[in-house]
């Protein structure tokens, strides 16, 4: 079993990886991080940077936590991909960031982060970033 | 020589419109630069029926502008993203990645941009000298030397090109049987055109280029996908600093003349002059350990090389009227669709365009020198647009614009089937230059043969008995008996010493290549 986090480059990406490396040393469990950008362009600002998965890999050593860094690309709709990658992995639990969105922009632009609680057959843990 | 024309060429080129073109050229130069999978020629073509509406000068200082401005972009993400934008590009991953990864992006960047601006520069201040010496050489050609000659740059260019040669020679027998469709210009019988009328005035060079390479490269890139999507680079703006810039001189000065010479030569080009510099800087450094792990020598040999070979390529096509390689295939292409005809006249009788095109370049060089550092970041951009977005795009201006050209749906359903052709090709390893470049020297070759048998009286030995054909026709016996004869020498050679040191860096070459 393994915590499962949604990774992006972003304050929420960073909150979803605080909080899920929080929950697998809780449990006791690996983590998974999974940092995948759509496929088709040769560069996407979705992935990574090498300075900042050598600081998230520091973090999770300190913690004492195995780390496994997914970073390949996806096809179509990022939700399935984490459900399909929790389903594989067999994630206790899945962590995710959320954006805060107002009503209307969540009516138009739709929700990765809804998709994967409606389709998730797991635990997903949802925390937003410290405001400020 | 007579320096009034090449002033006239400030002039036309300090035009506002030129300027605006030149600078329109270099921008988008720059992003096909950037953008791996898409090359000069493709682009080209496909902006060919754009040229239509404007004066041929300013036409082909863009399209120029376009080869150029090309090499500089794609630099940018071989060293950034170990990602080469162009062919030509490829060697200098090899140290300008290395160099990045020491956080030293900048300085591989701006040695590129300085390399490629001396090697542009100096490379057009050798064809302003020698160009109006070919072409009045050149003025004394007849039928029989024209046809010896695109006979010549047809062999060249298959042989000489990346790729399998055999495969090469196929695809521009094929360009030469393409160009013999529609009505004799002779006769006037009417060939292989099947009873059609749309094939009667022969196949156009438009659709044939667009569908080749336009629309064959968009599918052909469509079916790659990139394993591996990587982060955008940072780029620091460091300033080569002087250390750097006194250790790449030489090799800048060297990669000036040898991408000069190599460009002159059909099927030569950027692409080959970079391989060739490269490795002269690795073979004549005293530490050719330091090659692949960040030398500035080995960046700027390959970027100097394959600018100047860039420029110095036009030689061939605006003196002799021979294409080179590919995109000077399509260039030459322009200008026929133009009404001007390329050829050693081009100087004398139309100096407003030849020397407009060649100064236009010390332009383009300066804006390109001016834009590759400031704005790398922004190019660098046009990566994150995913293929999906894009190629849909592009296949659109490509179909609306071959129609444009003469409102003949008949030209649309060309480009389709040539597309499908040249994605064909590029699946089984045929490189489509070669066929371009055939379909063009096609007509030139058949003219200038049939006519130089009505001058012999029908007599074929006649070519040997002319100085010039005879020579050129020798020449090209040796280059096609070179493929046959050089494993017998190497096996002579190879029983009394152990192979020659030549040939230890090409195999890494040709698999990245």
């Amino acid at each position: 079993m393994t915590v499962l986090v949604g990774f992006l480059p972003t304050a929420e990406g960073r909150a979803a990886f605080a909080a899920g490396l929080a929950e697998a040393r809780r449990r006791g469990e690996d983590l998974l991080v999974l940092n995948s950008p759509r496929s088709g362009a040769p560069v996407s600002a979705d992935v990574a940077p090498p300075d900042l998965v050598a600081d998230l890999t520091g973090r999770a050593r300190e913690a004492g936590v195995a780390l496994e860094l997914r970073q390949a690309a996806h096809d179509g709709d990022p939700s399935e991909e984490v459900v399909r990658v929790a389903d594989e992995a067999d994630a206790s639990v899945i962590v995710i960031g959320l954006r805060r969105r107002s009503p209307v922009g969540k009516l138009l632009m739709g929700s990765t982060a809804q998709r994967i609680l409606l389709d998730a057959t797991r635990p997903v843990l949802a925390v937003k970033p410290q405001a400020g | 020589m007579d320096l009034s024309p090449v002033l006239d060429g400030f002039g036309v080129v300090l035009e506002p419109t030129n300027l605006l073109y030149c600078l329109i050229g270099v921008v988008i130069g720059m992003l096909i630069g950037v953008l791996p999978g898409l090359g000069p020629a493709a682009t080209i073509a496909i902006l060919l029926p754009l040229t239509f509406g404007i004066e041929p000068v300013t036409a082909i200082i863009m399209l120029a502008g376009i080869f150029y401005g090309a090499q500089y972009g794609g630099t940018i993400t071989s060293v950034l993203l170990r990602l080469p934008g162009e062919a030509s590009s490829v060697v200098t991953v090899f140290d300008g990645h290395a160099l990045a990864r020491q956080g030293k992006a900048g300085t591989a960047l701006g040695i590129a941009a300085i390399g490629s601006f001396v090697g542009g520069t100096v490379s057009i201040v050798a064809l302003s000298i020698v160009a109006p010496v070919v072409a009045g050489f050149a003025l004394d050609f007849g039928p029989p030397e024209y046809t010896a000659l695109a006979l010549l740059g047809i062999l060249l260019v298959s042989t000489v090109s990346s790729g399998d040669r055999l495969k090469a020679v196929v695809a521009a027998s094929i360009g030469l049987l393409l160009a013999t469709v529609g009505r004799d210009g002779f006769t006037g019988a009417e060939r292989f055109t099947f009873g059609s009328l749309d094939l009667a005035d022969g196949l156009d060079f438009v659709p044939i280029a667009m569908g080749l390479f336009g629309l064959g490269e968009i599918l052909h890139n469509l079916e790659e996908r990139h394993r591996a999507v990587q982060a955008p680079a940072k780029v620091a703006n460091v300033w080569p600093s002087r250390a750097d810039l006194r250790r790449s001189s030489g090799a800048i000065g060297r990669g000036s003349v040898l991408g000069f010479l190599l460009g002159i030569l059909p099927g030569g080009g950027a692409t080959l002059s970079s391989l060739a510099a490269y490795a002269l800087e690795k073979r004549r450094s005293k530490t050719p350990e330091r090659f692949g792990r960040g030398a500035v020598e080995g960046v700027a040999a390959p970027e100097t090389a394959n600018n100047a070979a860039a420029t110095s390529s036009f030689i061939p096509l605006l003196t002799l009227g021979i294409p080179a390689n590919a995109t000077m295939a399509v260039i030459f292409g322009a200008l026929l669709i133009q009404g001007v005809t390329p050829g050693p006249q081009l100087v004398s009788e139309d100096p407003e365009l030849f020397w407009g095109v060649v100064n236009s370049m010390y332009v383009g060089n300066i804006l390109l020198l001016v834009m590759s550092i400031p704005l790398v970041g922004v190019f660098v951009r046009i990566l994150r647009v995913r293929a999906t977005v894009l190629a849909p795009i592009t296949v659109l201006i490509t179909l609306v614009g071959v129609y444009t050209v003469r409102n003949n749906v008949f030209d649309i359903v060309l480009v389709i089937a040539f597309g499908a052709l040249g994605y064909l090709m590029k699946k089984l390893g045929f490189d489509p230059g070669p066929l371009v470049l055939a379909f063009v020297l096609g007509s030139l070759l058949e003219e200038s043969l049939r006519r130089s048998l009505l001058l012999f009286g029908g007599d074929p030995t006649g070519f040997l008995t002319r100085p010039i054909s005879g020579t050129l026709l020798a020449l090209f016996l040796v280059v096609a008996l070179l493929p046959l004869v050089r494993p017998l020498v190497r096996a002579a050679l190879g029983r009394r010493r152990a192979p020659a040191p030549t040939d230890t860096h090409h195999p890494d070459h040709k698999e990245l290549v």
